[in-house]
């Protein structure tokens, strides 16, 4: 018993919030990671291109939810996502058009495709927050959770109660499949062949008359599609805010680059590695010790490791230690 | 452009020529420009209404005038807000600041301009707990309550719901950080215990790992120190996720209608303060503000008309407009013993010291002056029913 209340702290308090955090970071690691392999840049806009794709499915839940359409218990903004992504896909094919496209022509550095992806950011941002303002929205309905605390503690009769949001679920379930989908198009269909051809080696890629517009195409459209995704879950999850999601671009370009830039499987490791270790790290082993130990041996102190002030420093410390000793990241990504 | 500017220059002159020996400068120094700039025009004009209000009724010094001298704190540049009171000082030949606005640029003016040149001060906005005990000479004082008053207030209300152990977590800024440590000690003074402190950033991914922590540490109550439309709410959320706290207590930043609407619902039984005036100070200041059409509705306006009629009060029962001679008067105006004055009212007040009589200024916000001569401002406890908050009573 005294066990099984050690399990149910520890899954509510640290395994369940940072699965869920971790796949949202991991689906935009994903975006980060795609641009970096195929288009040779880091994308500073990303998470400005995710808190745009949010917004659209955002405006379409709102008028779904205005004329009656919904998915009973789960949230209507699953409805609205494909438009979401379409919304964001024409945005980022337009920025394609009118600025990368030119820059690309030139063969510029990759370092001023970094500064024109900050103009890019800016753009984007101000557009965000002009369309749908500065402040918090809220889209979420449906169910808010699959199992309260309230309701596990009721069932089982522990006394550590687990909470499991809709949310949360829905966000595992999600992450599972659209990076089931990704790695399927990646490996099996000839465009996705062709995509990581033209990301190990561009020359020999033209040479064999892979389509160089075509494959920055669908790379574009992808990335549009796992920013909206990435972004309404977490939107779902916690709260849409833009000034959030632009915050949202140091975690994430942090797993990136802890898994390896340019690696799709290391960006999921790497979107778990920083979730988890900002959440572990900090946390205060008391609640579950207390129910392992024996009596005499209770800890009278937190057990914390470190306070929860020095989180971001965790994610960045581990980001250092992977730089200074495998600089291409976990994952042998491309070397920064 | 240039037509304007001479028409500008021409009207400072024309101003200047009439200026007299009757003339009593009172410089407004508040952040026209930079973060608070949506707020400050409308306390401006609050404390100038003070000061027109005074110059009609003609009883003032026998007869002698308010000027208002405008000059901008920026609210956060230090050096800009510095030269800008010693420009006032040095050549306008103010007699006393109304102002400043924000707790850093105050401090900054205070110890560089005020204290060196004797210099009185009345802050309608400051509310850091370090201007309590910055060494002041008896010239600062303000009508803002100080953050440290409110952590009394807080713990006041844990004690009289006997809960006896609770967790904090404030926003990692000055504000946060100081309101988070004079609750922490006037709660432990009360008996209480805190089983733990841990800061939020604002806007931040994710929280969980804050509420981990606190939940591990405990405590029948969750202490929110921060912002309703920001980290504290997201902290709220999180806790509320996971069932690790189901009642809160919340800081002044908390209270607004956003957090009502998102998680008021399972909020019912958390409980709170904030700043809040009422009585017939706060509606005599609302009739008059209206009849001179001046938003009296913004933040800490009522306090500017207070700051700048404390001043005029001061100078009449000192008999002297001199910051030396009235800044030990500004508590016995402030103050009991005497008559109590309502906004609307400071002709009469004027004429009473001038009779020999005392009075006790109440103005707009039922100003008390406490310590080292700050507010002691009147806080509403409130708690959540039906996502709303529900007056309990006033401290």
């Amino acid at each position: 018993m005294e066990f099984l209340n050690a399990i149910v702290a520890l899954s509510n308090y640290v395994l369940v919030p940072a699965l869920a955090y971790g796949s949202q970071l991991a689906l935009g690691a994903l975006g980060v990671t795609l641009i970096y392999g195929i288009l040779r840049f880091s994308n500073f806009a990303h998470g400005d291109t995710m808190a745009f794709g949010t917004m659209i499915t955002i405006l379409m839940t709102w008028w779904m939810q205005s004329v009656g359409i919904g998915l009973g218990p789960l949230p209507t903004a699953l409805l609205a996502l494909p438009f979401g992504i379409a919304g964001c896909a024409a945005m980022v094919l337009l920025t394609d058009r009118v600025v990368y496209r030119f820059y690309r022509a030139q063969k510029v550095k990759p370092v001023i495709l970094v500064i024109v992806s900050m103009g890019v950011m800016f753009v984007m941002n101000g557009l965000v927050r002009f369309v749908i303002g500065p402040g918090d929205q809220r889209f979420a309905d449906g169910e808010r959770f699959i199992i309260t605390a309230l309701d596990f503690r009721m069932m089982t009769g522990l006394k550590e109660g687990l909470a499991i949001k809709t949310t949360q679920g829905i966000t595992l379930v999600t992450a599972v499949i659209v990076v089931g989908v990704l790695f399927w198009f990646l490996t099996h269909t000839r465009t996705g062949k062709s995509m990581r051809a033209y990301s190990d080696n561009e020359d020999l890629a033209l040479l064999s008359g892979i389509n160089p517009e075509r494959v920055v195409l669908v790379t574009w459209l992808i990335v549009a599609a796992l920013a909206t995704v990435a972004g309404t879950l977490y939107g779902l999850d916690k709260s849409f805010k833009p000034f959030t999601y632009f915050q949202l671009l140091l975690p994430i370009f942090a797993s990136a680059i802890v898994g390896g830039l340019g690696s799709p499987l290391g960006a999921i490791a790497g979107g778990f590695v920083i979730a988890f270790s900002e959440v572990t790290i900090t946390y205060a082993w008391k609640k579950v010790l207390v129910y392992l130990m024996p009596e005499s041996l209770e800890p009278s102190g937190l057990v914390q490791l470190m306070s929860t002030d020095y989180k971001f420093a965790v994610s960045f410390v581990i980001l250092l230690i992977v730089l200074l000793f495998r600089p291409t990241g976990l994952f042998r990504g491309k070397a920064v | 452009m240039k037509k304007m500017m001479m028409m500008a220059t021409a009207a400072t002159a024309l101003m200047a020529g009439s200026a007299s020996a009757e003339d009593v400068k009172i410089g407004v120094i508040l952040g026209y420009t930079g973060p608070i700039e949506s707020l400050t025009p409308h306390m401006a004009e609050s404390a100038e209404l003070a000061m027109n209000e005074i110059n009609e009724s003609g009883a003032f010094m026998d007869g002698m005038t308010l000027v208002s001298e405008r000059a901008d704190s920026t609210c956060i540049d230090s050096s800009a807000a510095t030269a800008a009171a010693e420009r006032l000082i040095t050549s306008d030949g103010i007699k006393g600041i109304m102002g400043a606005d924000c707790s850093g640029v105050t401090g900054a003016i205070l110890s560089n301009v005020a204290v060196p040149n004797g210099m009185v001060m009345i802050s309608p906005s400051a509310t850091s707990p370090g201007l309590s005990t910055a060494e002041d000479n008896g010239l600062f004082f303000r009508t803002a309550p100080s953050d440290a008053r409110q952590g009394e207030v807080l713990a006041d209300i844990l004690t009289s719901r006997d809960i006896s152990e609770v967790a904090v977590t404030y926003t990692n800024n000055d504000y946060g950080k100081g309101l988070s440590d004079s609750f922490v000690s006037s709660f432990e003074e009360a008996g209480g215990t805190v089983t733990l402190v841990s800061p939020h950033e604002d806007n931040k991914a994710d929280y969980s790992a804050e509420v981990g922590a606190l939940a591990s540490a405990g405590g029948d109550v969750l202490v929110v120190l921060g912002y309703a439309d920001s980290g504290g709410k997201g902290m709220i959320r999180a806790a509320l996720d996971t069932g690790a706290f189901d009642t809160f207590m919340m800081g002044d930043g908390m209270y607004g209608d956003a957090i009502m609407a998102d998680v008021g619902a399972y909020m019912t039984g958390s409980f709170g303060a904030v700043p809040w005036s009422s009585g017939p100070g706060t509606e005599a200041f609302a009739e008059i503000t209206k009849e001179a059409g001046v938003n009296g509705d913004s933040s800490f306006t009522r306090e500017s008309y207070d700051a700048a009629a404390l001043i005029a009060l001061a100078m009449q029962s000192a008999g002297s407009v001199e910051p030396g001679e009235y800044k030990t008067h500004v508590m016995d105006v402030a103050n009991e013993p005497g008559e109590k004055i309502y906004p609307g009212e400071l002709g009469k007040a004027l004429e009473i010291i001038a009779d020999g009589g005392e009075v006790n200024y109440e103005g707009a916000t039922n100003v008390e002056l406490i310590g080292p001569g700050e507010a002691a401002g009147t806080y509403r406890e409130y708690v959540i029913e039906d996502a709303d908050f529900k007056t309990v009573k006033f401290h």
